[in-house]
């Protein structure tokens, strides 16, 4: 269960959160829909605690994450924007270190560590070097990682980015796959991606929220039926009249 | 503690992953030898002992110390791991000390390489090696000040070499030079004698030079660990007020 109370981030002048709540109930994928600068990535680093909040509340499987920080982040696996990992480290010993800091050990660590590197095809760069490996395969590294400790709650940053046709196909496969019982919190602006795996979207555009439904009854908006349709026609008339409808 | 040795473990191999662990210590024992034996005279003093080879670990510090902690937290910055780092479970404390022991063990074992400086000395002659021993526990606690100082730095940039540059200026202006006779004699009759004796008690040249003839002083141990703890103090407030850019 994740639920946020009027999360509110500020950069100075800018606001790039402003005053969002909603909760997220356990068997969801939540796709995280708005153009760039929307504050889905600001959003996502408060509620995997690595931001703090301006103002407003979060709580993680229970756990505040600005009073549990620790027990809320144990609950989580996270790939940040960009699946950032130590580059000079090779797959296997990235992966060890996750394990490690995540407290898993004995026959957990080893069959957690089998069961992603099976999951995300990783066997045959295990010994690599991980700065050496091609886009897909940092992607599925960063993905490996988040999924390691089988967190109740993963929040992915835009986990098909850069991706080829089937690299995205795999990616959406295994969030379907791991579907019924997580939480999980994809960003993208894909919209053929939220069609594909998720069962809930919210937009996010200047911080805020103006929709946040099914996508088909999204999608259902539009008098064409389709997603982009709908997507642009909220986000662009709420850049325009600086005003958020709320759904 | 758990935490902090899987920190340590990772952050002390990161150094062996890359050519600078060997880059390092071969320069750094490339160049103590060289100090020692063609400016500090080591031989010409016909002395057994090893003060021409210490002598010279401050300024030696002052530019390689600066190149091993730059990275410490500049590179997380750099390439966005540090919001991997920060959101596993582990607290901020724990992230920062065991960065800042594995700069300070590879520093260790840089410093535990020069032991045929030891031999030498040995062979050639009767040194005192309680005096050498304390030098060289000295040299290492110099070295942890020079470190926490460059950690902090490092906490404060995303760029390596602007790390590098505000650490090795800081370590000169206000860790050597504050305790360097022919600067110190510049304010002799200018500035009275406590003061200037308050200034040379903030240098690591004072305290490092007490240990390293034999003294092990509680003050000097007092220095070095409160140095260490209040720049690791501000590394951890410099991170957590600005971990996102």
């Amino acid at each position: 269960m994740i639920e946020i109370n009027n999360l509110t981030k500020r950069y100075g002048a800018l606001t790039a959160v402003d005053d969002i709540s909603f909760k997220v109930d356990p068997g969801t994928v939540l796709g995280f829909l708005g153009p760039n600068g929307a504050g889905k990535s600001t959003t996502m680093k408060m509620i995997t605690g690595f931001l703090a909040p301006t103002s407003g509340s979060i709580r993680v499987c229970g756990h505040d994450v600005a009073q549990a920080p620790l027990a809320a982040k144990s609950c989580m696996g996270y790939l940040p924007e960009g699946a950032p990992s130590y580059a000079e480290m090779n797959v296997r010993a990235f992966l060890e270190f996750i394990a490690d800091v995540r407290g898993l050990t004995n026959e957990r660590r080893n069959s957690r560590l089998d069961d992603v590197i099976t999951r995300l095809g990783l066997q045959g760069v295990l010994p690599q070097v991980i700065e050496t490996l091609s886009k897909g395969f940092k992607r599925r590294v960063g993905l490996a990682q988040a999924l390691l400790h089988d967190p109740p709650v993963l929040i992915l940053d835009e986990p098909t980015d850069g991706l080829d046709p089937n690299q995205k196909h795999e990616v959406r496969t295994l969030i379907n796959d791991m579907a019924q019982d997580k939480i999980i919190v994809i960003s993208t602006h894909i919209l053929e991606e939220v069609d594909a795996v998720c069962g809930r979207a919210i937009i996010i555009a200047n911080g805020r929220i103006l929709a946040d439904d099914t996508p088909q009854k999204l999608a259902a908006r539009a008098p064409s039926g389709r997603l982009d349709d709908v997507f642009r026609s909220i986000t662009t008339s709420s850049a325009a009249s600086g005003v958020a409808a709320h759904a | 503690m758990h935490n902090i040795a899987t920190l340590f473990r990772r952050e002390f191999a990161s150094y062996f992953a890359t050519p600078l662990a060997f880059v390092f210590i071969v320069i750094f024992l490339l160049l103590t030898g060289v100090f020692a034996f063609y400016l500090g005279g080591f031989y010409d003093r016909g002395q057994a002992d090893l003060m021409p080879f210490f002598n010279y670990h401050p300024w030696l510090y002052l530019f390689l110390i600066p190149a091993l902690s730059m990275r410490l937290w500049a590179e997380e910055r750099k390439s966005g791991t540090i919001e991997l780092l920060m959101t596993l479970p582990v607290t901020l404390w724990q992230a920062v000390i065991g960065k800042f022991l594995a700069a300070w063990a590879f520093a260790g074992v840089a410093l535990a390489l020069t032991f045929p400086m030891w031999i030498t000395v040995n062979y050639l002659g009767d040194p005192d090696n309680g005096t050498i021993a304390a030098a060289y526990i000295g040299s290492l606690l110099m070295a942890g000040g020079f470190l926490a100082i460059g950690a902090c730095i490092s906490a404060a940039t995303r760029n390596q070499v602007i790390a590098f540059i505000l650490t090795a200026v800081v370590c000169l202006f206000f860790f050597l030079l504050s305790g360097f006779g022919p600067v110190l004699n510049l304010f002799d009759g200018i500035l009275p004698q406590t003061l200037i004796d308050a200034i040379a008690s903030l240098s690591f040249l004072t305290h490092f030079g007490s240990i390293a003839k034999g003294v092990i002083d509680l003050r000097d141990l007092l220095y070095f660990g409160t140095l260490i703890i209040v720049w690791l103090m501000a590394n951890a407030i410099v991170l957590d007020m600005k971990k996102a850019d």
